[in-house]
């Protein structure tokens, strides 16, 4: 996961090409071709349609999306739930773990670890929707 | 001994010097990734001491880095051949310490691998960000100016990027000042007078690498210092010395005056534990007096200076710490008049205790200086070449 | 579906619309006095603000830290490298009188932290609130040189159960948010609500530029102290009876 630069300049692009190549592997996994010998990531989405954003275009955009709502929100203070990491998080948070990260099957980092892009959200961002992230984990950090 | 021999040996003891530098540079990757890794908690940097043993390093590679070019601001811009013929060893110098000061600097981060929003992001309010912008300008100018040394056609364009170089070595230096003299926070900083004593530092620091350097390449290569170059370093170097030495007095003593700052001074000069010892004993005493004494003895010899060199190397390093560690180590006066405690710190004297990693880090910051100056000397014949006939073999300078 | 429940649901619907009528002018008010639609911008036209009466502040209750660590999910064990956002600061004067008080970021005017900051990760909200931004800190610790208060933390360690409205982690500064989080959605610091539901209410939480509300009025009537006014930062915490 880690090394291979943070959400700013140039990997930016290559988060976009990377995207890319997770939606082309996307529409490949939705053509209904079991005989493919491209492995893909095994992340499941919820039921099909729910997201805020059209699949293929969230495929493509989360991350600009994420970055604009993110501006807004630190900045300025807009926290409509829309576009929001804790709506994603929500949402996407597997149903057995709760979380969008810690595996291969996770929903964030599934994608990204097939994709090799660092994904830089959840050291800081709860990985766990908000319900349980009080319950599954005391407040930790502080020195031994 | 005959001439392929010794060149045999010579590349040898080269690459062995080179390998040298680049273990202890990687040791010093590696610590700083230790830090990136387990956070700064393996360090003995805290919420009160925030820049600690790494800081001390950097700051003490950036100012020599700007001092080190002294040298060959005095033969360009003023026109002294003798020091015109170090002139590019000088400038190589200023590249080898600033890029080993930056190393710490940027591996101490927090963030170290978003050092590029450094570069993306600026806060022109921000003293910090004009010395990002002093760094890198500092390379290319330095840069500029060593290719109209080294190349013949470029020559007639050497003095004005001497000059160009020696004005952006004052800012640069003023802008290191500046970091500290900005802050209103604390009382060992905040004040003017640090912009002329880090510029006066950097003179005698930058003097005295350039010394230590230029008497070990010298025997290296089997010759000796033409007495005349020694006399004028060597005065030189006294000077400043005593420079730096009236400016530290003058801040301790203007600081002294000021009731506020009285338990501060008495804290640093004192009755602080370490850093009174290293004050008196360690900059004073071993970094400044005794230099002197061997500059100025009766019969001063070539060996003398070098030792005297390192001492005030060693006494920058005594002085920085207890300018950035003893100075954070002071509590901060919020509430004037009171006594005060809490969980945080408060009202009492911060301890610090460097670890491992963050030693290995600074260190690894001088392989990194040590072993561009190595290559660099090697590759681009950095020797200075005005006294080569003159040269016996023996009784080399410095061994 | 019967006629007798479509004739309960009519009911159900007028007295939902009566109510709605009833709360309205209610539910404006409070908009008005605390804030902003979701999709507005904070502005200058609000500075936040508090006001700790050191005359209510007990020496012995720390339910402002309690409240504060819960909220941000900070460590709750306090040494020299952990974050503390808020602390009580225990003042002993010339005659050995003990006093106490809270101490956080106060939230400048003109932020030193802000100034220092190289990459402009440290900034000042629209409504006059300090916050980092962590996407942007490269934990080059200036600001902690710089603030006067000491009010910054440098996270040492890889952080683990962040609250999701507080993210946080290894390697940034930080420093008291007032909850802005809550602020957003109209609410109020955690360590006021805390202060207040001990009884003590020590702290005044509000809008410093509303001459209407309970702070500016307090601000404007008594003698109120800003911590280190002589550095001129205009803080916008202030302390009665220090």
């Amino acid at each position: 996961m880690r090394g291979a630069g943070t959400f700013t300049g140039r990997a930016w692009r290559v988060a976009a090409k990377a995207a890319l190549v997770v939606a082309l592997a996307g529409s490949a996994l939705a053509a209904d071709a079991p005989s493919t010998r491209v492995p893909l990531p095994g992340v499941t989405a919820p039921a099909e349609g729910t997201c805020v954003e059209d699949t293929e275009f969230m495929r493509r955009n989360h991350m600009r999306l994420l970055v604009h709502q993110r501006d807004r929100t630190v900045h300025e203070g807009i926290r409509t739930e829309k576009h929001s990491l804790a709506n994603c998080v929500s949402c996407h948070a597997g149903s057995k773990t709760g979380r969008v990260t810690g595996s291969k099957d996770a929903f964030c980092e599934g994608c990204h670890r097939y994709a090799a892009v660092k994904l830089d959200c959840f050291e800081c961002h709860a990985d766990r929707p908000a319900a349980t992230a009080s319950a599954a984990a005391p407040p930790a950090g502080g020195p031994k | 001994m005959s001439r392929e021999t010794y060149s045999r040996l010579e590349a040898r003891g080269f690459w062995a010097l080179a390998f040298l530098g680049a273990a202890v540079a990687l040791a010093g990757f590696l610590a700083a990734h230790a830090m990136e890794t387990s956070g700064h908690v393996i360090t003995g940097m805290n919420n009160q001491v925030v820049w600690g043993v790494p800081h001390v390093f950097a700051i003490f590679m950036i100012v020599a880095a700007s001092g080190v070019l002294n040298v060959a601001s005095i033969g360009s811009v003023f026109g002294h051949a003798v020091y015109k013929a170090r002139a590019p060893l000088s400038g190589l110098l200023c590249l080898a310490l600033l890029s080993g000061g930056l190393f710490v600097l940027m591996l101490d981060l927090g963030r170290p691998e978003r050092v590029v929003v450094a570069a993306t992001h600026y806060n022109f309010r921000s003293v910090f960000a004009w010395n990002v912008f002093l760094y890198s300008g500092m390379f290319t100018i330095v840069a500029v100016y060593l290719w109209t040394l080294m190349e013949r056609r470029m020559a007639p364009w050497s003095k004005p990027a001497g000059l160009a170089a020696f004005v952006w070595r004052i800012i640069l230096t003023s802008g290191t000042g500046s970091i500290f003299a900005f802050l209103v926070a604390r009382q060992a900083y905040g004040t003017a007078l640090l912009i002329p004593m880090f510029l006066a530092m950097s003179f005698a620091w930058g003097l005295a690498a350039f010394l230590v350097v230029q008497s070990t390449m010298y025997a290296w290569n089997g010759l000796a210092l033409p007495a005349d170059i020694q006399r004028r370093m060597r005065n030189l170097l006294a000077l400043f010395v005593v420079t730096v030495l009236f400016l530290v007095a003058a801040l301790h003593l203007v600081n002294g005056y000021f009731a506020k700052n009285l338990a501060f001074e008495r804290f640093i000069l004192a009755d602080g534990g370490v850093y009174p010892v290293l004050f008196w004993g360690a900059y004073v005493v071993a970094g400044s007096l005794v230099p002197l004494a061997l500059i100025w003895r009766p019969g001063s010899t070539a060996r003398d200076l070098v030792v005297a060199a390192l001492l005030v190397i060693a006494g920058a390093f005594a002085l920085l710490y207890v300018f950035i560690v003893g100075g954070q180590a002071w509590p901060l006066d919020i509430f004037p008049g009171y006594t005060t405690s809490s969980t945080f710190g408060d009202g009492a004297i911060a301890s610090y205790a460097p670890s491992l990693p963050e030693v290995l880090l600074g260190v690894g910051g001088l392989a990194v200086a040590f072993l561009i100056t190595v290559v660099g000397v090697r590759a681009l014949r950095f020797l200075p070449q005005d006294d080569l006939p003159a040269a016996p073999a023996a009784a080399p300078a410095g061994r | 579906m019967s006629r007798v429940d479509q004739g309960r649901r009519q009911i159900l619907a007028w007295g939902a619309a009566m109510a709605g009528v009833a709360l309205a002018p209610g539910v404006t008010l409070f908009d008005l006095a605390h804030g902003r639609a979701p999709t507005e911008p904070a502005s200058s036209k609000v500075r936040w603000g508090m006001l700790v009466d050191l005359n209510k502040c007990a020496s012995d209750c720390d339910a402002c830290v309690s409240a504060c660590d819960k909220e941000n999910g900070l460590p709750t064990e306090k040494t020299a490298t952990s974050a503390q956002w808020i602390r009580k600061v225990e003042l002993k004067d010339m005659r050995g009188q003990v006093r106490s008080l809270p101490m956080m970021c106060q939230h400048c005017a003109e932020p030193p932290c802000v100034d220092v900051c190289p990459t402009g990760a440290s900034f000042k909200r629209a409504d006059g609130i300090v916050l980092v931004d962590r996407h942007t800190c490269i934990g080059c610790r200036y600001c902690m040189m710089a603030c006067p208060y000491k009010a910054r933390s440098f996270v040492h360690e890889p952080t683990t159960g962040q609250r999701p409205e507080v993210p946080r982690g290894k390697g940034c500064v930080e420093s008291c948010t007032l909850c802005v989080h809550r602020i957003d959605r109209g609410g109020i610091p955690a360590c006021v609500e805390a202060c207040a539901a001990t009884g003590r209410q020590a702290i005044l939480f509000g809008n410093l530029n509303d001459p209407e509300s309970e702070i500016a009025k307090r601000v404007a009537s008594y003698a109120t102290t800003a911590v280190r006014a002589d550095l001129r930062l205009d803080p916008g915490v202030r302390y009665v009876g220090l």
